[in-house]
């Protein structure tokens, strides 16, 4: 690991309690950024969940599809640190179901959180980021967390494919923008593939819950036969691709994706 | 220096210029051992001397040769954990009209089954490794593999292969339970010696430039250093999950329209 290499950059990262935006915020903490981390947890809890990071992570309570929220979070940002260079657009919730059978309500609300989230959160931090990203080298980074469901279909699961889909399509062309205007943002989607997670457990128990499988175990065993390299991926894994967007080394990529599956979407 | 790369072993092919050199040098400042190829005995031996790198005499298309070239790397260090099959070339090309038989068949052997010699030797080195089949596999496509050219027919065709090469071998490495990862890189124009010798000798150079440079919304062409980092980072324990993947870094040349 090349330790220092996000040394004087801000960074925020939304849903970073759970999961993957924890590990993210985990890694570029250890990577030498200065992390701030939102969700709708409240302080306490945040500070429980947070455990060992708690002394050395900002936290701020916001919901991703209030705009209000973001207008404060960006202030927090902008009041403590004066600067971002990294967003990390990680919140998401996901929603199964056939589609005759999905609620109009449950449409909206997964929409409102993977794909306005996105968009909100993109539309506050720019103007701040286009001022910070000429300080460091490679400019200031999005990283926007899609999915492989972003890229192929799956049944019952169409809702949640249309706001991953639509977070990829976000980002190039949003990497357009920056790029021809010559601000010094990149904008990349990331698309883990099953990740083991408190989202995927939840879904998991939510399948057997159907009676789709006797338990949640028998789903991962399927999964790992389903995915060429045998197993599920750790937060970990898909924070050090978030990492190397985010910084120097990724001066060149904006408009990309990283599929980070295991080779699941390469069959 | 850095340590990510510690105690790797490493293969370049086509290593002796432009972005394969890029890479001997970014995959030695990592930490790694780093054994290259290519045809040019001068710059090898000069980035040798540069990098502390192992220079091999050999070219990608030349079959008989690839046991000793597996064998050099075997013999020194007992193990191969990155391979980045670089080497690829596009002298003889045209449209798919014009094209001459020995173009096409010259460029395939080189930009196609020169990966998959690659590709293969690779696994069966990696395969071998002391603690159990282990290792990281990146092949140089390009983004013309997504964007076609007209006047480029067998580079077009040939990076278009070897994206489903790297995945054909990812999902045989997995379906083995080899921990082997192989992943494609899709570079846009990157600044070589190639390309700056090419604008320098052309009648307008400043055209030129503008013109590689304008294919990016960023308006500049890639870095070698660049693409490196990228291959490093593939190479490393960081893309563990990272398998069957084709990776785009072309300053968004293909991700959509410029718009106006
Ligand atoms: N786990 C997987 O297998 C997987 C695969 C592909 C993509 N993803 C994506 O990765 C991202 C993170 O997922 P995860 O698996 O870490 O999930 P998680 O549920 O473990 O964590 C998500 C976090 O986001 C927070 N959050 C949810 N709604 C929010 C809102 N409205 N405002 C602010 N915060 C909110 C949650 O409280 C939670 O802390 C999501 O966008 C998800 O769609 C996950």
């Amino acid at each position: 690991m090349s330790a220092g290499r996000l040394a004087g950059r801000v960074a925020f990262v939304t849903g970073g309690l759970r999961g993957i935006g924890h590990a993210a915020a985990a890694r570029m903490l250890d990577e030498g950024a200065t992390v701030i981390v939102s969700d709708l947890d409240s302080e306490s809890d945040a500070h429980d969940l947070l455990g060992d990071l708690a002394d050395r992570v900002g936290y701020v309570q916001a919901n991703v599809t209030d705009e209000g929220d973001w207008a404060r979070a960006l202030d927090h940002v902008q009041q403590a640190h004066g600067a971002c260079h990294i967003l990390v657009n990680n919140a998401g919730i996901d929603l199964t179901g056939t589609v005759e059978t999905l609620e109009l309500e449950d449409w909206r609300r997964i929409m409102a959180i993977n794909v306005d989230g996105v968009f909100m959160g993109t539309k506050r931090f720019v103007p701040l980021m286009a001022e910070s990203g000429s300080e460091v080298e490679g400019g200031a980074s999005i990283v926007n967390v899609s999915s492989i469901m972003g890229l192929v279909g799956y049944a019952e699961v169409s809702a949640y494919n249309a706001s991953k889909g639509a977070v990829r399509l976000f980002t190039k062309g949003i990497a357009i923008e920056f790029a021809t205007k010559g601000m010094p943002i990149r904008a990349n989607s990331v698309h883990p593939g099953f990740v083991e997670t408190p989202l995927l457990k939840a879904g998991f128990q939510r399948w057997v819950d159907k009676g789709v499988a006797e338990k949640p175990q028998d789903l991962v065993d399927a999964m790992n036969a389903a995915t060429p390299m045998g197993r599920l991926a750790q937060p970990r894994e898909i924070a050090a691709g978030i990492a190397f967007l985010a910084g120097p080394d990724a001066s060149y990529m904006t408009g990309s994706e990283m599929v980070i599956d295991g080779g699941w979407t390469a069959q | 220096m850095t340590e990510r790369l510690a105690g790797k072993v490493a293969l370049v092919t086509g290593g002796t210029s432009g972005i394969g050199a890029g890479t001997v040098a970014r995959l030695r400042n990592d930490g790694a051992q780093v054994f290259f190829t290519g045809r040019n005995e001068d710059a090898g031996r000069e980035i040798a001397g540069q990098t502390g790198a192992t220079f091999i005499r050999h070219e990608v298309s030349d079959v008989d040769g690839w046991a000793d070239v597996i064998a050099q790397i075997r013999d020194a260090l007992g193990r191969l954990d990155i391979a980045f099959a670089n080497a690829g070339m596009e002298r003889g090309d045209g449209s798919v009209e014009d094209i001459s038989l020995d173009g096409w068949n010259g460029i395939l052997a080189v930009n196609q089954t020169g990966v998959m010699l690659t590709v293969q030797h690779a696994i069966r080195a990696m395969r071998d490794n002391p603690d159990g089949p282990t290792g990281s596999i990146i092949i140089n496509s390009s983004m013309n593999a997504n964007r076609a050219m007209g006047n480029f027919v067998a580079y077009s065709v040939t990076k278009a292969a070897v994206v489903a090469l790297a995945k054909s071998a990812a999902i045989h490495c997995g379906n083995q339970g080899y921990k082997i990862r192989v992943n494609a890189i899709l570079p846009g124009v990157v600044e070589t010696a190639l390309i700056s010798n090419l604008i320098a000798s052309n009648e307008n150079p400043d055209a030129m430039r503008a013109g590689y440079a304008g294919m990016s919304p960023l308006k500049r062409m890639g870095e070698v250093e660049e693409i490196a980092a990228l291959v490093s980072f593939l190479g490393s324990d960081e893309a563990a999950f990272i398998s069957g993947a084709d990776l785009t870094i072309d300053g968004a040349s293909t991700a959509g329209m410029m718009g106006l």
